[in-house]
């Protein structure tokens, strides 16, 4: 650490400041839209809706219990799963840089719209949120699928509607469940809204390389660092305690 | 008074046929024991008239009401949602695997459905949860959660529960089979005082020593169909077909 300049340290915080609120709103909201978004897609996910399963034939329509496999083929094809497959690969299948730049720069080299200067900071959340929202919703559907299916019957038994069962049973288990898979994504997604320089969003990134070039030092980018690692370490300890407070049943 | 009426039922996993032309009813205070090896479409006939499975073919009826009637061919078609939600609370459930809600102290699990699906006072409801949880010695259980339990503790719980819905009759699909031989008595006994008590149940098990013991009548299942039934002193002490003799031979030495 021989030269640092502390004065400078001082310094280059306060020009960062704004920018870190900016992460962390960033950080913020997309958790707050992809969290619900992603559950909606595991549900589109698993769905099991087959409008041409009818013409089937009796026997190879009957469910098998509850959580039976209906015997597939053209006329067993389920087109909101498929559509939703297609979709979480592309989300996952490609960077999410290039999802941004789609985002911003799409509406108008595709439609030729004409879209205000506040469209950046929408371009950015839709982004971040989508692609996040792909990613929960693969964590979401491995946790309902890992509940036994002895609860759905036990539920059934007593009378639970699907949606009693799925609000008071199922997503509380799963909720536990998902814990760790998703303090995983948190915790990427942190250094995710890095990505937003792209769009030239003036979050902490973006000015701490604007600062860099500049003065042509690598400080800013240092101190840069040390507020993702200072965010994450708290981020750590946050979802450390969700899983605490948990951890009351097995 | 007819409790249960099962008329005709087929089923079938794709061909293979599980149960074929099953027919068996259940009056009031009466005690039913399933018996028979494994595959032969026991739990299959628990599950249909649990309404966890449904028949391909026949009636299920419970107190004169229709979950499933033939139709005309002798297809199975099932009442709207509504008659069999209602239908639902004339029966309750043990499972072999308790199946309690892991995240629910013992007290919920009891007193949720009553109060959720049942639509009953709380204050009702706790009460008599505290009385089932008495009967059942688990009176300083109430705040527990299941994995805190004994295997036998934890089926007393879900008899509880199943109990606490008030149901007209008790279905016990091996509830036995996942404990040990100490624990197995702890519930046997509790099924024998609900006998006593006159409760309408239908047994699937492996403890031939108590389906004699409990039941007023027995059925022998093999290959989906119901090869013998009767008395229990005739059907466990005295087999007329062989298959039953083949079976029980072991437990006769």
């Amino acid at each position: 650490m021989i030269g640092i300049d502390f004065s400078q340290v001082w310094g280059i915080l306060g020009q960062l400041g704004e920018g870190m609120g900016a992460s962390v709103m960033i950080f913020a909201l997309t958790l707050l839209f992809s969290m619900p978004l992603g559950l909606l897609v595991a549900f589109g996910r698993m769905s099991k809706w087959a409008p041409l399963r009818f013409l089937q034939k009796e026997e190879v329509k009957q469910p098998v219990g509850l959580g039976g496999k209906i015997k597939a083929g053209v006329l067993g094809f389920k087109p909101i799963q498929f559509i939703v497959k297609i979709f979480i690969a592309i989300l996952r299948g490609t960077p999410l840089m290039l999802q941004l730049i789609v985002v911003f720069y799409g509406p108008f080299y595709l439609f030729g719209m004409q879209l205000p200067r506040s469209y950046r900071f929408i371009a950015v959340l839709i982004g971040f949120s989508v692609n996040y929202a792909a990613y929960f919703a693969e964590i979401y559907r491995s946790g309902i699928e890992s509940i036994p299916v002895g609860q759905y019957e036990a539920a059934a038994v007593l009378g639970y509607s699907k949606s009693q069962t799925f609000r008071r049973i199922i997503f509380p288990q799963m909720a536990k469940r998902i814990v760790p898979p998703v303090t995983n994504e948190v915790i990427t997604l942190v250094k995710d809204t890095s990505l937003a320089f792209v769009l030239t969003y003036e979050e902490m990134f973006t000015i701490a390389k604007q600062i860099a070039a500049k003065e042509g030092s690598i400080l800013p980018l240092f101190v840069a660092g040390v507020f993702y690692f200072i965010f994450n370490f708290v981020v750590a300890f946050v979802m450390e305690r969700i899983e605490k407070a948990m951890d009351y049943y097995r | 008074m007819k409790v249960l009426e099962i008329n005709h039922c087929n089923k079938k996993f794709g061909d293979n046929e599980v149960l074929k032309d099953i027919s068996l009813s259940v009056s009031e205070g009466q005690v039913v024991s399933i018996i028979g090896p494994s595959g032969s479409g026991k739990s299959t006939l628990l599950r249909c008239a649990t309404l966890l499975e449904t028949m391909d073919g026949g009636d299920l009826v419970y107190l004169g009401e229709y979950a499933a009637k033939a139709d005309a061919v002798g297809k199975a078609v099932y009442s709207d949602k509504e008659s069999l939600r209602n239908i639902k609370k004339n029966f309750g459930l043990v499972f072999q695997n308790f199946n309690l809600f892991p995240h629910y102290s013992v007290m919920r699990n009891i007193t949720e459905p009553p109060i959720l699906i049942g639509k009953r006072p709380k204050d009702e409801v706790y009460r008599e949860a505290r009385v089932l949880l008495e009967k059942m010695g688990l009176s300083d259980k109430e705040d527990a959660y299941p994995f805190q339990l004994s295997g036998g503790q934890q089926q007393r719980v879900s008899i509880a529960r199943a109990l606490a819905m008030k149901p007209k009759m008790l279905f016990f699909d091996e509830p036995t089979s996942a404990l040990d031989p100490e624990l197995t008595g702890e519930i046997l006994k509790v099924i024998k005082d609900l006998a006593a008590e006159h409760m309408t149940m239908v047994i699937v098990t492996h403890e031939m020593a108590f389906a004699r013991d409990v039941s007023n009548h027995i059925i022998f299942m093999d290959g989906g169909v119901i090869v013998e039934e009767g008395a229990p002193q005739d059907v466990i002490n005295n087999p007329q077909q062989e298959r039953t003799k083949a079976f029980l031979g072991r437990f006769q030495q």
